[in-house]
Formats: C-alpha cells, sequence, structure tokens
C-alpha cells in the first residue's frame, strides 16, 4: 500500500541518510515525493496495461534484512559460471556479503564493489552518476528504489582500461525473504575508450518463496567504450521482479545487452538507452521463457538523440502453460538524428493453447532520412520444420524440442563472452529438457 | 523393396493422386517426371509421410511393411531419406549439431550406441569428400543464409551420412548451376549400392545425364501414363510433355 511506503520512508531516512552523503538527501526526498504524487500504477496506466501489479501494490512488505542469513559459497555454486578469477559480489537479501563476494585481480584503477560502501567512501565520485540517469519519473518504481536505495553493485572503469575479466553481481533472495522488499542498485561508469563485461544475476535459494525485488541500475557508456551487459533474472517463481536499466551512451560507444528472463510470478524489466552521441551503437537482445502462471513483461526504449546512430533489437519468447508476456518495444527518433539505422524484432513460440503474448512496437520518428524497421510474431512450430527434423529420424517429442531450442538458441548465440553464452545456454537446456 | 498400389492422397479438398502404381526394387534407379502440377513431388512427400497430405487409398509396402502406418521419422530410421525440394532453415542450432542429432536418432532405433561429436565429425570427413565441402559448412546454422546450390548439396551430405536404403530426391536438379549438379549427382551416384534404391523426381532430364535411371514414369494428373526405359525422358525432352498428355488423353 502506498501509505505504508510513505510510513517507512519516515521512519527508514533517519537511517538512511546516516549512512550516505548529504547530497544523496534530497535526491531520497525527491523520489519519494514523486512516489507520494503518483503512487503505484494500475491498469488504466497505458505503460502498465498488461501488467497487474496489484499483488505489489496491496501487499505489506518488509524491508529487506541485509544479513548473509548463514549462505554458503556451495548454496550459490548452481548460480556461479565462469572462471574463478571473475570477479563476483554477492547480495544476500538486499545486502552485500564480502565473504561470499570474491574479488579477482583488476586492472588498475578500477573499482568493483558495494554501492552502500562506495557511498560511505567516496560519495562524491558517486555524486554525478547515481540517480542522475534513471529518472524517477521512468516509473513510480524507480521512485521508491530512488527514495530506499541502500545496496547494490558499483563497477567504475577508468578512461582507457580494458577491464578483461568480467564483473558478475549475484542478487540472491533466502527463505528469509518471504514477505520482504529488497531495492537492489547497482551503477556502471564505463569511460571513455574503456571495455566491459558486467552480469547481473537474480535468483532464489528458496523457490515457492513470496518477496519482491525493486531492481534500478544505471550504465554510463563513455565515448568510444565497449559494453556487454547480461542481466539474468531467475527469481522464484512466486516473487514479484521490477527492474529498470537505464543506458546512458556517449558518442562511438557500442553497448550490448542481453536479457534472460525466466523466474518470477510478475517479471517487469524496463530497458531504456538514451543514445547522446554520434556514431553510437546500441544491441539489445532478450529472452524470455515463461511457463505456469508467469507474467514476464519487458518494455525497451531507444532514444535516437544524435544523428548517425544504429540500434538492433531481438527479443524473443517461449510461452508454456497459462503464462503471459508482454512486449512493448519504443524507438524515439529526434528531428536531428538523422541516419537512424534501427530495427526492432519480437518473435514469439507458443507452446501452450492458453498461453498468450501482447507485443506492441511503438515508433515514434521526427527525423525524415531515417530507416526504421520492426516486426512482431507470436506463433507455434513450423509443421514443415518439424517434419523436416522426423524425416531426418527424430521422433516427434524430441524434433519438438530441438526447434524451441533452436528458436531460442538464436539469440542467446548473440552474446559475446563465451563463458556467458554457455551458461545462457545450459538454462535454456536446462528449462526447455535437455536434448 | 517399395510396392505403391492404387495410392490416392489429397490437400485440403483436392485430391492429387488419382491411384498410384508403382515398385521398385533394390539397386534400381526410378526416374518419376511430368509437368508441374502432375503430383510428382506430392508423392515424393506422401512416400516420406507429410503431415500435409492425407492418403484416402490405396496402400504401400515397404519392405513387407506397411509403410502409411509408420510415422514419419519411423520411415527415416527404417531407411527411407527424402531430399526435400526446398529445404528447411533451422536458424539456431548447427548443421553438425542437426546431423547428429539424426544420425544418432536412427542408430538408436537399430540398437547401435549414440557417436559423440569428435566420432561424428571423422566420419563426417568422408562425407564431406563427396559433396566436395570443407568442415567450416558443420558450423553454420542449418540450411540458414544457405544459397539454393548449398542447400541442395546439404540434402546430399545427410543423406551421405544417414545412408538411407531408399533416397527419394525431389527436384533436387532445380535451381542448380551446372557445376552444383555435377557434385550433386556424382554425390548420388557415389551411394548407389546394389541394396539401396533411389527415385528421382524432376521436370527436366538434365538430371538423368549423370545419374541413368533403369526406369522413367511419367506421371499426369495424379497418375502414372507412361512407363520406359532411359529413353523415355530423352524423348520426354525432345518432345515436350504436351505431345504425351494428348496421346493419353486422345487414347482415354
Amino acid at each position: 500500500m502506498k501509505e505504508a511506503h510513505l510510513q517507512e520512508y519516515g521512519l527508514k531516512v533517519p537511517v538512511l541518510t546516516a549512512e550516505t552523503p548529504d547530497w544523496l538527501e534530497p535526491v531520497r526526498k525527491a523520489g519519494i515525493d514523486r512516489f507520494a504524487a503518483v503512487g503505484f500504477p494500475t491498469a488504466r496506466d497505458e505503460e502498465w496495461r498488461f501488467t497487474p501489479v496489484g499483488p505489489i501494490a496491496q501487499g505489506t512488505w518488509r524491508h529487506g534484512t541485509g544479513s548473509t542469513h548463514g549462505v554458503t559459497r556451495a548454496q550459490l555454486a548452481p548460480f556461479i559460471f565462469g572462471h574463478p578469477e571473475w570477479t563476483t559480489l554477492v547480495f544476500v537479501d538486499g545486502g552485500y556479503s564480502e565473504a561470499l563476494s570474491s574479488t579477482g585481480a583488476l586492472p588498475a584503477g578500477v573499482r568493483a564493489g558495494s554501492l552502500a560502501e562506495a557511498l560511505r567512501a567516496d560519495g562524491a565520485m558517486l555524486e554525478k552518476h547515481l540517480a542522475r540517469h534513471a529518472s524517477i519519473e521512468a516509473s513510480p518504481f524507480t521512485a521508491l528504489s530512488t527514495a530506499f536505495m541502500r545496496d547494490g553493485g558499483f563497477l567504475h572503469v577508468p578512461a582507457n582500461t580494458d577491464l578483461t575479466r568480467p564483473v558478475h553481481l549475484v542478487f540472491v533472495s533466502t527463505r528469509e525473504a518471504a514477505g520482504s522488499v529488497t531495492y537492489p542498485r547497482n551503477l556502471v561508469v564505463i569511460e571513455q575508450g574503456a571495455r566491459a563485461s558486467v552480469i547481473e544475476s537474480y535468483v532464489s535459494l528458496a523457490e515457492g518463496t513470496s518477496y519482491w525485488t525493486n531492481a534500478v541500475t544505471e550504465v554510463v557508456a563513455g565515448a568510444n567504450s565497449w559494453i556487454e551487459h547480461t542481466r539474468i533474472q531467475r527469481e522464484s517463481e512466486r516473487a514479484f521482479h521490477v527492474g529498470l536499466t537505464h543506458v546512458e551512451q556517449q558518442r562511438d560507444s557500442h553497448y550490448r545487452s542481453f536479457t534472460l528472463a525466466m523466474g518470477g510470478a510478475l517479471a517487469r524489466h524496463n530497458l531504456h538507452a538514451r543514445l547522446n552521441g554520434e556514431n553510437v551503437e546500441t544491441l539489445m537482445y532478450g529472452l524470455y521463457l515463461t511457463r505456469g502462471d508467469q507474467v514476464v513483461d519487458n518494455h525497451t526504449a531507444i532514444h535516437h538523440d544524435q544523428p548517425n546512430c544504429r540500434s538492433w533489437e531481438v527479443y524473443k519468447g517461449v510461452l508454456d502453460g497459462r503464462s503471459r508476456a508482454v512486449f512493448n518495444g519504443k524507438v524515439f527518433v529526434k528531428p536531428e538524428a538523422q541516419k537512424t539505422d534501427a530495427k526492432q524484432t519480437n518473435r514469439n513460440l507458443l507452446l501452450s493453447d492458453a498461453a498468450k503474448v501482447n507485443t506492441k512496437p511503438q515508433l515514434e520518428i521526427f527525423a525524415d532520412d531515417v530507416k526504421c524497421t520492426h516486426g512482431a510474431t507470436v506463433g507455434r512450430l513450423d509443421e514443415v520444420a518439424l517434419f523436416y527434423a522426423r524425416s531426418r529420424g527424430v521422433p516427434a517429442e524430441k524434433a519438438q524440442r530441438l526447434l524451441t531450442y533452436a528458436f531460442a538458441a538464436e539469440v542467446t548465440s548473440e552474446v559475446v563472452l563465451e563463458p556467458v553464452r554457455s551458461e545462457l545456454d545450459r538454462l535454456v537446456r536446462e528449462r526447455l529438457g535437455e536434448m | 523393396m517399395l510396392e505403391i498400389r492404387g495410392l490416392r492422397a489429397s490437400a485440403g479438398d483436392k485430391e492429387i493422386l488419382k491411384g498410384i502404381d508403382l515398385t521398385v526394387n533394390a539397386g534400381e534407379v526410378h526416374a518419376v517426371m511430368g509437368p508441374n502440377g502432375s503430383g510428382k513431388s506430392t508423392l515424393a512427400q506422401v512416400l516420406a509421410g507429410h503431415p500435409a497430405y492425407e492418403v484416402t487409398a490405396g496402400q504401400v509396402l515397404y519392405e513387407g511393411n506397411d509403410l502409411l502406418d509408420m510415422d514419419p521419422e519411423v520411415r527415416a530410421q527404417a531407411g527411407i531419406f527424402l531430399a526435400f525440394q526446398y529445404p528447411v532453415e533451422i536458424p539456431g542450432i548447427s548443421n553438425a549439431y542437426f546431423l547428429r542429432a539424426a544420425y544418432n536418432e536412427i542408430r538408436k532405433s537399430k540398437g547401435l550406441e549414440e557417436v559423440d561429436s569428435m566420432d561424428f565429425l571423422d566420419l563426417l570427413e568422408e562425407k564431406l569428400r563427396l559433396v566436395e565441402w570443407g568442415p567450416e559448412i558443420m558450423s553454420r546454422a542449418v540450411n540458414s543464409g544457405f544459397s539454393g546450390g548449398e542447400k541442395k548439396r546439404n540434402e546430399i551430405l545427410q543423406m551421405a551420412v544417414l545412408e538411407p536404403k531408399l533416397a527419394i530426391l525431389d527436384e533436387t536438379d532445380s535451381g542448380l548451376d551446372i557445376d552444383a549438379l555435377r557434385i550433386v549427382a556424382s554425390g548420388v551416384n557415389a551411394l548407389r549400392k546394389p541394396d539401396n534404391a533411389t527415385i528421382i523426381v524432376t521436370h527436366y532430364q538434365r538430371l538423368l545425364n549423370y545419374i541413368v535411371p533403369d526406369q522413367v514414369h511419367v506421371l499426369s494428373a495424379g497418375r502414372i501414363v507412361r512407363s520406359g526405359g532411359k529413353d523415355l525422358a530423352l524423348e520426354l525432352e525432345a518432345r515436350g510433355y504436351e505431345w504425351l498428355e494428348q496421346e493419353v488423353g486422345a487414347a482415354s
């Protein structure tokens, strides 16, 4: 309930502000004021038409304790991948766990750690970026995150530095998280000419637990930087997950994201990119795998503010059971953004009669010399392709799995970093059935 | 090996095959020719079990068993292979992955052990040589972005790996340039054995210069209207299908 969150703010703010720099206090205040003014969205809000957030809005949510609750490395093992020398930052029920994290050797000048610590140690450095890009007007959930943010990942890669090994942020919910909300808040600043891979994982140690994750990630891509950003959402299938990723791109930067959504009773992710310089390239790949009564919603927005930029977006979904997916892809092209090249594709594969998709491309183009296309499909496996596989000796049920896997693999194969690609492949196979 | 008796088949309400009789023995190559719309591709697809067609009458015996009662995968496991006229693109899985999956399913059906990807690559090497390809093609997604000629060559490669007893080539020559035609034909010839058989469905005589048939059958409006030796194909090439259709029309 809205009132409960406002009261909570009154109680929490002295604690929160005691931990964080002074400049953050008015930022938090603006967040809660915004939330007080707009409240939770309803089905009457165009942005939330197909995504019923009632269970979140009507729920009472304790704030996550941020204690490690006795979690062991062995328990986390199924969610950790790549190489031991990667930097893996683990957050349990909203709080950073130094004991469970491991920081590999980082290139000179790179900062990778907990946001809460960074705010205590060198808040001034964060002042320029934290909550400056993800607008509190983006959604009431972002406003709440801004009011209540406490911890999350902080990564800073200085100019002309190659991070070489990725940084993996792992947000774990335990059984203790039942009935609570956490506000993971991440800031990733990749300076001019730098190169980095970042992975965010949202996972649960207690399948069947109901909790709420409200995550916000801000990414700053400096001029001529290169970033691969992977987001793996594997929450409990009774959990609620709302997330916003905002990417601010400067000239000549290359940002590519891959978003896998397979958890949550209700999961919504907004991915917004602002192309704020010339010759920017933005690639957004997504895959959602839903079953049961899951509702998974992806909203993307690409803001072509400057000329000569390219954006390429492919989101695919495989839906089973009575699950439902929402896709909304916005592309805004400003009058000055001539020579924009934007392509958006959303393809959905239905494995059951009861699964549903609401897909909507939304292109708003105010420049005249541009190339913008979009396409959306919702359908079943191709009969002829099934026959093709069967005519080669593959039994019907296996042919279906093979083609379903192929449908998903087409998009996971776009991930550049091999260990990440393999992990995504493993998750897809695990969900769709081994072949 | 194959005995087709009085076979009738429809797509939706439209009857396409109107009573086909055909016997193919081991070691033989049969060419099925005919104008567009005569039903020759339908015949090929019905034999492989394409779900778009419904068999309304007749019988097909394959090695003494009721072929029409078998699922497409069971037919493939029993040694039937259809080289598609329009091979299907499957983005997302590699040619090697797909072909190994098929190869292993056929092995499993025979009670043989599956082969791992390394052993499969060894086996592929020889088969690739047959279609004059390097190993790069195997890491590309199945037929995805392949040229028309590459797709047809890929069908022959699949055939070479799966080693069918009865291969049915559906318009494999259409859209091939002369080099691709030569490669495809020599691949097919290399796979000919006394204990297997081939049915070549084609509109043109061209492919039959390379793969010499034992028998040629001409299909018109869903029936075989003439059967003969390889000279029949040459006669058709010289005189066209109309001649035969008129002759048949006059006779009936």
